[in-house]
């Protein structure tokens, strides 16, 4: 029989299931992992970041967006823009050139690369002669001028990359022009920076590791000046009117020197060590801003006292008597000044001060008194405390939406007003249909809740769990108050924190009704708190019970954490979710699986102990029960991580995320000798990649027993309102499934609303299925009369569903991570099953209802299964005949950490970490899409380009 | 607790006058009981008919052993534990064919005392160079035990031989169900897991399927040692210890039908607790007995031919320590045997 069942090739069903799904990686939120370098473009006023694994990212106005990805997937070194053009070049670690351009192509621009290039010196010359150090793309725009660590300066024309051997600047040629005295062959080593003269594009200041600087004019072929600075030369950066420039120093000195046409061979007007006279760290790159009233912006990195703040990752900021040393929590990797483009203009008038850190994007507002930071559209840092956990809301009603952007308002106070300066593009998406919201559980006890709406990931509201606890690390004690006086005036900038307080804090399952407000959130310490909304500030005492979940059980020992200590008397809480329920599971392992009914006001939570059911109206615990194997000692001991049997993947998720912190650290702990560093890292991956080599590459087949360890574990909870006990009347009811695969189900009694304060609420177990292949159960779903799955609590209240059909029998859908099976209710037998694993060889990851909408018609939409295999395969099953429709292959297998963090909207689309800060989204649905639409006019180009710039770019940005 | 008495060789007489005459000699006149004896092979089988009572009595030489259990908690499983595989050997020969035939009818053991054993099945489908071997994994404590691994193999393609990543076995677990088979050996390459094959799939992938399939695991196998391979068309066995051609009727004519096979008979039904009731099957189904319950033993002797005769109303119960042998593998809960209270009984 079953035979005949196998998915045929119906021509109709194959025809709309066109209609239905179609898989896309459509935009990568978050922050860049491992960026390495940083450009920006005045003209465009786009910016471009780098990463290490050859990626190159594109931001202007929110919602523009550009990516694009070296096939060598090595370190992008340099990026610079060629000016006034949609064009910029790359510059990787193996000394290769890369050239892109944005093209319009179907109405909107693309980043492509057009072309590619290795400088290759003459034969026999040793590899560091073509080494390329310093990039200058010329404003002729023809050509591009590479400065290499042999000191020859080498001329390639654009876009051929063809290099012209005729203008290369050699050592020779330059020393020639210089007295012999104060130099030598070696002074022309390792061309640090090349600088062409803001005024005059003949002529290029060209400065020498060694502190050799020399004005060169291109028309001549000669030095015209030259400048010998007595340390080693980091960066230099020309005065906007071409009299004077900056060069910065290895020893945190910068001296300012003169170019007048008498004097041919000038002092430094001026040589200071800002934070002298102790040895200092080098100034690797500085910026002079001249303004209105005359007192110029110094702007710089580094150059912090070696001794007492040489691990600070700082940029200082001088104008007149205020200075100030932004303290990044990570290492800077670049920075830029937004200043007026217009060449017309006198002064550079900066506005903005953009900093690329390795872990997050800080813009910091230059124009407002205090340099307050402003708040980023995108590029958020998602991580800044380590993501545990994730929880998707689509279609939230546009009150709460209000609510909760007005709570997270009053949280961005500090922030600067003024508008996002990188603006450039145009974006020309459609709004997105549906307000979305993302919400992430964080190891710090915070919960961040994102608009998911469109392309820009933001920042709506973030909640802390930390105020109702006592913590080692007091919330109020600010480490941030170092008094006027201090010096260096360091200020904290950024939210990149990764270090936890407490890890008990983390957490591990959201949940939250959009319709009421209620919001549950579990930690790692068994902790369950349950929110309501509140638009004002209160302080309240947050009532506070225990749930014993060994209960009888006797003997046994954690071993494991404490349980959070909670703060007696009330507590101040902040505008927003409003803790005003505390459960703590006794033992206080990990909550591993939440669910919460508003409508009856019931929260139900499991850990790997039992489960427990909470009256949070009354505040009564209304029942508990032990889910555990009397022979599983390992559930009782302590905490997971601990455990060998254990979520493998879990486990190495978090690895993961650890590895990748440990060796930023590493990497700070380095003071920047990033090549050090590199090799460090690779020889760690090189370790770790041998440590699993060792490891014999066997498994072992062992059937499953009742015996096996962490069967009691609790995956899923789940309220229905179904016919549990008899099939003329219905009830609520609670359902649970274990790791052993045992489903609990339990008959509640819910007293009306109007006695609902007097009458306990009642529970009853009502059955026990136990699966016989033992998986652990995933998911348990109720289908109405009519196959579709019951309606969300509240949903119908809300006329936003239509009610469930309660005169047809319903079916129980019971997902465990090898089977799915149908049941029906309320006398339990087996209708159906789809199995995935004993054919197949995968297990289910997660699996969510998802609703498709076909892309042809409007009034057609369908209930299927999104599952996401351990394989990393995303596979549409349909309901309620079990047929899988389609898989497509989403995440690589060894991604556990990606695997173990997707999450799916109820629209078909997708989310899931392709590194600690970056969400991938992806989209099912051929309805539902998410993606960058967005535009970059291309200027017209005509010789007289410094005055037709600003007329374009303002045009641009109009437009 | 033992008895022994003795029994006249040549003149039986009916099952149930002997099963009587147990009842009184262990003075449990009440008390149903299953009945069982050691045949040469040391094998456990039951008696519940004149037919195999008459068997038992003729293989006696001279002692015939018999086990007596109390039958709600009886152990069925215990029957032909130790060496499932020669147990029906054993019977076949056991059992002339003319009289097996002749009396389809006849109950020759209860239903429960057959069940599917590890076996080789469709031998007669596969290349001579494959095995596919049925892995029955029932109640019994032994761990599937066995480990698989990565590996390359070489196959002929049409562009020559080839390295071909294939799985194969890494490791067997002393005392676990695949080397007490004797069926599976380390090296040997798993080309199919329940009719579908391994190839394209990682060994996380081919382990999973293994396990999901464990309660009935079908694996198809190219044994690293071809020279134990199965002769066609013959009844005999390839290697000692190895059975072929199964009593069971489980050859089937394709994959797919064993894959299917596979299915059904793997599909043991889920368990449903109504309002902390019994645990039940879905669908309704018997509950299962698994309760290993007590042995009790008897040991009948049989008065050797060389002493003459013994009167066939008589039963001369013999305490012999040295003829007791200890064949308990009931764990300590199960020693509340049979209530008695007199260790010997002389007639």
């Amino acid at each position: 029989m079953r035979r005949f069942l196998r998915p045929g090739h119906d021509p109709v069903r194959e025809r709309l299931k066109r209609d239905l799904f179609q898989f896309n990686k459509t935009v990568e939120h978050g922050f860049p992992h491992q960026p390495s370098a940083l450009g920006y473009s005045p003209f465009l006023r786009l910016m471009a970041i780098g990463t290490r694994s050859g990626a190159i990212k594109l931001y202007g106005a929110p919602g523009v967006e550009f990516m694009g990805l070296h096939e060598e997937n090595n370190t992008v070194m340099q990026i610079h823009f060629i000016p006034d053009q949609c064009q910029l070049v790359t510059l990787l670690d193996d000394n290769s050139l890369h050239l892109w351009s944005l093209k319009q192509h179907g109405g909107t621009s693309e980043l492509r690369e057009e072309h590619r290039f290795t400088l290759k010196g003459p034969p026999g010359s040793p590899p560091s002669a073509t080494q390329v150090t310093a990039v200058l793309p010329h404003s002729s725009r023809e050509v591009l001028y590479l400065g290499t660590e042999s000191g020859n300066i080498f001329v390639v024309e654009l876009p051929s990359f063809r290099v012209l051997e005729d203008r290369t600047i050699t050592p020779e040629a330059v020393l020639q022009r210089i007295p012999e005295d104060n130099c030598n062959r070696r002074s022309c080593e390792l061309v640090e920076a090349l600088r062409e003269h803001p005024k005059n594009p003949d002529q290029i200041l060209i400065g020498y590791s060694r502190g050799l600087i020399v004005l060169w004019d291109l028309q001549n072929n000669k030095a015209t000046h030259h400048f010998l600075g007595s340390q080693q030369l980091e960066n230099l950066y020309w005065q906007r009117d071409g009299s004077k420039f900056i060069s910065c120093h290895y020893d945190g000195s910068y001296s300012q020197w003169p170019v007048s046409s008498d004097n041919r061979q000038a002092e430094p007007l001026e040589n200071t060590v800002p934070y002298g006279p102790f040895p200092c760290k080098a100034i690797s790159k500085i910026y002079w801003q001249t303004t209105k009233n005359g007192l110029p912006y110094i702007i710089f990195q580094g150059g912090m006292p070696r001794a007492s703040y040489g691990d600070r990752h700082s940029i200082s900021v001088i104008h007149g008597s205020q200075q100030t040393a932004f303290d990044f929590t990570s290492r800077v990797i670049d920075f830029f000044i937004i200043f007026s483009s217009d060449p017309a203009a006198e002064f550079d008038d900066p506005s903005a001060l953009v900093v690329l850190a390795e872990e997050e994007l800080v813009v910091i507002d230059l124009k407002s008194a205090g340099w307050p930071a402003v708040h980023p559209p995108y590029l958020a840092s998602l991580h800044c405390s380590a993501i545990t956990c994730s929880h998707h809301v689509s279609n939230i009603p546009l009150k709460l939406w209000e609510r909760i952007i007005s709570a997270g308002s009053k949280q961005n106070l500090h922030y600067s007003s003024m508008p996002w300066p990188i603006d450039g593009g145009t974006n020309i998406a459609p709004d997105p249909p549906q307000r979305d919201l993302l919400l992430t559980g964080h190891e710090d006890g915070t919960v961040r809740f994102w608009d998911a709406s469109g392309v820009c990931l933001h920042l709506l509201y973030k909640l802390s769990t930390v105020r109702v606890f006592l913590t080692d690390a007091d919330p109020n004690d600010n480490m941030n108050t170092l008094g006027e006086d201090e010096w260096p005036p360091l200020r904290k900038v950024g939210t990149f924190d990764p270090y936890s307080d407490d890890p008990r804090l983390g957490i591990q399952k959201i949940y939250l009704c959009k319709y009421s407000g209620y919001l549950a959130v579990a930690g790692t310490a068994g902790q369950v708190l349950v929110m309501e909304l509140n638009d004002e500030d209160a302080e309240h005492v947050v009532d506070h019970a225990e749930a014993d979940l060994l209960q009888d059980q006797e003997g046994y020992r954690w071993k494991g954490h404490e349980k959070l200590k909670t703060r007696d008397g009330p507590v101040r809480f902040e505008a927003g979710f409003q803790p005003f329920v505390l459960v703590q599971c006794q033992p206080p392992a990990v909550v591993t699986s939440l669910a919460l009914h508003s409508e009856w006001k019931l929260v139900a939570f499991g850990t790997s102990h039992g489960f427990g059911l909470f009256d949070h109206q009354q505040k009564r615990l209304v029942f508990v029960k032990c889910t555990l194997h009397p022979s599983d000692q390992l559930a009782l001991e302590g905490p997971l991580s601990r455990v060998k049997s254990l979520k493998k993947s879990l486990r190495q998720s978090f690895r993961r995320i650890r590895r990748s912190r440990v060796s930023s650290r590493k990497r700070r702990g380095g003071g920047g000798n990033a090549s050090e560093v590199q090799e460090a890292n690779a020889k760690f991956d090189q370790d770790v990649l041998q440590e699993m080599e060792l490891a014999p590459v066997q498994r072992k087949i062992e059937a499953r027993s009742a015996e096996d360890s962490f069967t009691g574990f609790v995956r899923t909870l789940y309220f229905a309102d179904t016919f549990l006990r008899d099939s003329s009347r219905h009830c609520p009811s609670l359902w649970a499934g274990t790791n052993g695969g045992t489903v609990y189900a339990f008959c509640l009694r819910v007293p009306p609303a109007e006695r609902r304060m007097d009458e306990p609420v009642r529970a009853e177990q009502a059955k026990e299925i136990q699966l016989m292949h033992r998986a652990p159960v995933v998911g348990i779903l109720v289908l109405d009369g009519r196959s579709t799955p019951l309606p969300e609590p509240l949903e119908v209240a809300h006329d936003l569903s239509k009610s469930p059909d309660m005169q047809g029998s319903h079916q129980l859908l019971v997902v465990s991570e090898e089977q799915f099976k149908v049941f029906t209710l309320p006398k339990v037998s087996s209708k159906l099953k789809l199995k995935l694993t004993a054919l197949e060889g995968c297990r289910v990851r997660k699996v969510t209802v998802a609703n498709f909408g076909s892309c042809k018609t409007d009034d057609y939409s369908e209930n299927d299964l999104a599952v996401l295999t351990n394989l990393g395969d995303i596979q549409i099953i349909s309901l309620p005949f079990l047929k899988l429709q389609i898989r497509y292959p989403c995440i690589r297998k060894e991604d556990v950490s990606g695997i173990a963090s997707c999450v799916f909207t109820k629209y078909g689309q997708g989310f899931y970490l392709i590194s600690p800060s970056e969400f991938e989204r992806f989209s099912l649905s051929t309805k539902w899409l998410v993606e960058p639409r967005c535009i970059v006019d291309m200027p017209e180009v005509t010789s007289n380009n410094h005055v037709h710039k600003s007329g374009t770019e303002n045009a641009a940005r109009n437009s | 607790e033992f008895r022994r008495f003795s029994l006249e060789r040549s003149k039986p007489g009916k099952f149930e006058e002997f099963y009587g005459l147990l009842q009184h000699v262990h003075k449990i006149p009440n008390v149903d009981v299953l009945v069982g004896y050691t045949d040469v092979h040391g094998d456990l089988l039951p008696i519940n008919n004149d037919d195999n009572y008459h068997k038992a009595v003729s293989t006696a030489n001279p002692l015939l052993r018999i086990f007596i259990q109390r039958k709600e908690d009886a152990d069925y499983s215990a029957f032909g534990t130790d060496t499932m595989t020669r147990k029906k050997n054993v019977l076949s020969n056991v059992l002339r064919p003319d009289n097996h035939k002749k009396k389809p009818h006849i109950v020759i053991s209860m239903p429960q005392d057959f069940r599917p054993v590890s076996s080789i099945i469709d031998v007669d489908i596969l290349p001579e160079t494959h095995r596919r071997v049925r892995l029955y994994k029932y109640g019994t404590d032994k761990p599937l035990g066995f480990y698989i691994r990565d590996g390359s193999s070489v196959r002929v393609t049409p562009h020559g031989l080839e390295k071909v990543p294939g799985i194969f076995i890494s490791r067997l677990v002393p005392g676990g169900l695949a080397q007490s088979t004797g069926l599976l050996a380390v090296n040997d390459e798993v080309l199919e897991v329940n009719g579908i094959e391994v190839s394209g799939k990682s060994l996380d992938q081919v382990t999973d399927m293994m396990i999901a399939n464990s309660r009935n695991l079908i694996i198809t196998v190219r044994p690293a040692n071809q020279r134990n391979n199965v002769v066609r068309n013959s009844r005999t066995s390839g290697s000692s210890g190895q059975s072929t051609e199964s009593s069971l009727p489980s050859s089937t004519p394709n994959i797919l039908g064993s894959l299917l096979q596979g299915e059904e008979e793997s599909d043991e039904e889920d368990i449903i607790i109504e309002d902390s009731g019994e645990p039940q099957q879905i669908p309704k189904a018997a509950p299962a007995s698994e309760s290993i319950e007590s042995l009790s033993q008897i040991e009948l002797l049989h008065e050797s031919t060389q002493n003459g005769f013994l009167p066939s109303s008589e039963m001369n119960l013999n305490h012999s320590a040295g003829s007791i042998s200890m064949e308990y593998e009931v764990p300590e809960p199960g020693r509340k045997s049979l209530e008695e209270d007199g260790t010997i009984i002389t007639l």
